[in-house]
């Protein structure tokens, strides 16, 4: 456990002393802000142009409820661009202890291949999860001038969370089997890129495999969450995936050590 | 305390080492020798572990490395041939993250650190960027490493590359002082390290094991015949006919002396024959410079040894 926490410890300092953490998070929180501001204006238009008409026609105005119309967007706008950045935070987490031959120290000191991998995960994590806190500004200016719900605000985040770390752990793993950066940024980004759009290819299968690749789409138990229902199902789903990201790049990892 | 049998390495079809077998006492520093891409820092990370051997066994301090390799871990220190460092950590955050994931306790972590970075001399930079060094402050850095904990056994895979003549000779005298308590497995392609610092050589080539002695021994056992240096003041057919006079000298080869135009011989003789041959010369009436046998030295040897030539 404490060797676990000096891995990630150090993993976490690597972030802040490269300029990576500062480029990714301001690269994230730039985006984020600009699809912030574009859903919040067409957000804003659309009730103005309805009170216009509804003041010309002499009707009720619409009810336009922030949670559905801005919120839920926003969040699967969000998981968008996580799996755009990811993937240059997972990069590195394997390949340049590769690179530089760190390896050689870690593998050669009492620490296990749990420690190593474990510590590399969370590190991961944690650092989504600073990426993620700028976005709580924008959250919260919808809370200081409008009445959204904070259930589906606050079920968002846990979407967002479980569907990081399964991104992180197939970042990591893919990190795990080379020593170029490039290659494990392209290769992550890929994978992602491939469980997102699995669920597209659905409709046009048969229904036994339509419900396979439906379950196996990394975006489709994200709508849930963004809708303010944490299902179990699929929280399961996002723990499984991480799980098993994990548990391949411990494999992987083991491999390496023991390939003769 | 390390015992070595029959270890065999393969990288896909090449072949890095086969059945090199040795045995570290207790205290012994061992030199591993040989030419680059000889199979020594193979040897060395199926030691610590880093990565299993094709076939053979190997024990360290009595553990397996194929079934206790968790145990070996804990006893040995290891500074790989790029000393593995995180760049953008300082030197004391650097060796506060060995400390930590080689299990010292907390309670003792400032300690063992203070007198690492004695030990490498390494006080006037810990609070430097690991990465902005010098290539011999990162090796230095490299070894602290190793040393952390002071770990029953080392293995130092070429541990003053890069280092200054000065810091060299430093070295030298801190692993010199580390044998006795600690054993001391190292390798080098130079030799005047191995016979400075070791009590022991391996010569490894081509991925086996071509000699294992003392280097005292090493040097006397491949002296199969001697070598006379002969300085003379004289002209050459006067000194040739004394030659002749020798059954026992082998080969000759002359070289002149620029300085002083004395002529100087290199005599390849079976036996000594240093006192006759003194006697011969002053007899003819030429001066006498310089008589003395001389010792192959450990370069030669190794020349020798890994160009498989006929011992001369």
């Amino acid at each position: 456990m404490k060797k676990t926490y000096a891995i990630f410890q150090k993993e976490l300092r690597h972030f802040f002393y490269s300029p990576i953490a500062y480029i990714v998070i301001a690269l994230f929180t730039l985006i984020a802000g600009i699809f912030f501001y574009l859903y919040l204006s067409s957000f804003v238009e659309a009730a103005f142009m309805d009170m216009m008409r509804s003041q010309q026609f002499r009707t009720m105005p619409q009810k336009f409820n922030i949670n559905l119309q801005l919120i839920r967007p926003y969040f699967w706008n969000l998981a968008l661009i996580s799996l755009f950045v990811l993937p240059l935070v997972t990069m590195r987490l394997y390949s340049e202890e590769k690179k530089s031959g760190t390896v050689e120290l870690l593998y050669t000191s009492p620490l296990s291949v749990n420690n190593i991998v474990l510590g590399k995960f969370f590190a991961g994590i944690v650092f989504y999860i600073l990426m993620l806190i700028p976005t709580f500004i924008f959250m919260g200016l919808l809370f200081i001038y409008g009445k959204p719900e904070l259930g589906p605000v606050l079920s968002g985040y846990l979407g967002l969370l479980l569907m990081g770390s399964a991104f992180i752990s197939g970042g990591l793993f893919i990190s795990s089997l080379t020593e170029n950066q490039i290659i494990a940024a392209i290769g992550g980004f890929g994978l992602s890129l491939l469980l997102w759009v699995i669920g597209w290819a659905a409709s046009y299968s048969g229904p036994g495999l339509s419900s396979v690749l439906n379950y196996l789409s990394i975006i489709n138990h994200f709508e849930d969450f963004a809708q303010g229902v944490i299902d179990s199902k699929n929280v399961v789903y996002y723990i499984l995936f991480s799980t098993f990201g994990v548990y391949l790049t411990f494999k992987s990892v083991e491999s390496i050590k023991w390939r003769s | 305390m390390i015992e070595v049998k029959d270890l065999t390495r393969y990288y896909g079809e090449k072949r890095a080492i086969h059945n090199v077998s040795f045995d570290v006492q207790k205290g012994e520093i061992l030199g591993l020798l040989g030419p680059n891409a000889a199979g020594k820092t193979t040897t060395m990370k199926i030691l610590t572990c880093f990565m299993p051997p094709t076939s053979g066994e190997a024990k360290v301090a009595g553990f397996d490395i194929w079934d206790q390799p968790g145990e070996i871990k804990k006893l040995i220190g290891y500074l790989p041939e790029n000393p593995p460092l995180y760049g953008d950590l300082n030197v004391l955050e650097y060796l506060d993250f060995v400390a930590k994931i080689k299990g010292v306790p907390s309670d003792k972590r400032k300690n063992v650190i203070s007198s690492t970075i004695e030990k490498a001399a390494l006080g006037d930079v810990q609070k430097q960027v690991v990465g902005s060094l010098s290539k011999g402050f990162k090796q230095r850095v490299g070894l602290a490493q190793a040393l952390l904990n002071d770990p029953q056994i080392l293995i130092l895979d070429e541990p003053t590359i890069g280092l200054d003549p000065r810091q060299i000779i430093e070295i030298r005298e801190l692993i010199k002082n580390l044998g006795g308590e600690h054993t001391i497995i190292l390798s080098t392609h130079i030799l005047p390290e191995v016979e400075m610092t070791c009590g022991r050589v391996v010569i490894i080539n081509e991925g086996e094991v071509v000699a294992e002695d003392s280097p005292e021994n090493l040097t006397s056992r491949l002296k199969v015949s001697e070598r006379t240096v002969l300085e003379v003041d004289g002209d050459e057919k006067t000194i040739q006919s004394i030659f002749d006079g020798f059954g026992e000298i082998q080969k000759i080869d002359r070289m002149k002396v620029s300085k002083n135009n004395h002529l100087r011989f290199t005599l390849e003789t079976s036996s000594d024959i240093r006192k006759d041959l003194a006697q011969a010369v002053v007899k003819k009436g030429l001066g006498l410079y310089e008589i003395r046998t001389e010792a192959y030295s450990l370069e030669e040897i190794f020349l020798q040894l890994t160009t498989k030539e006929e011992v001369a």
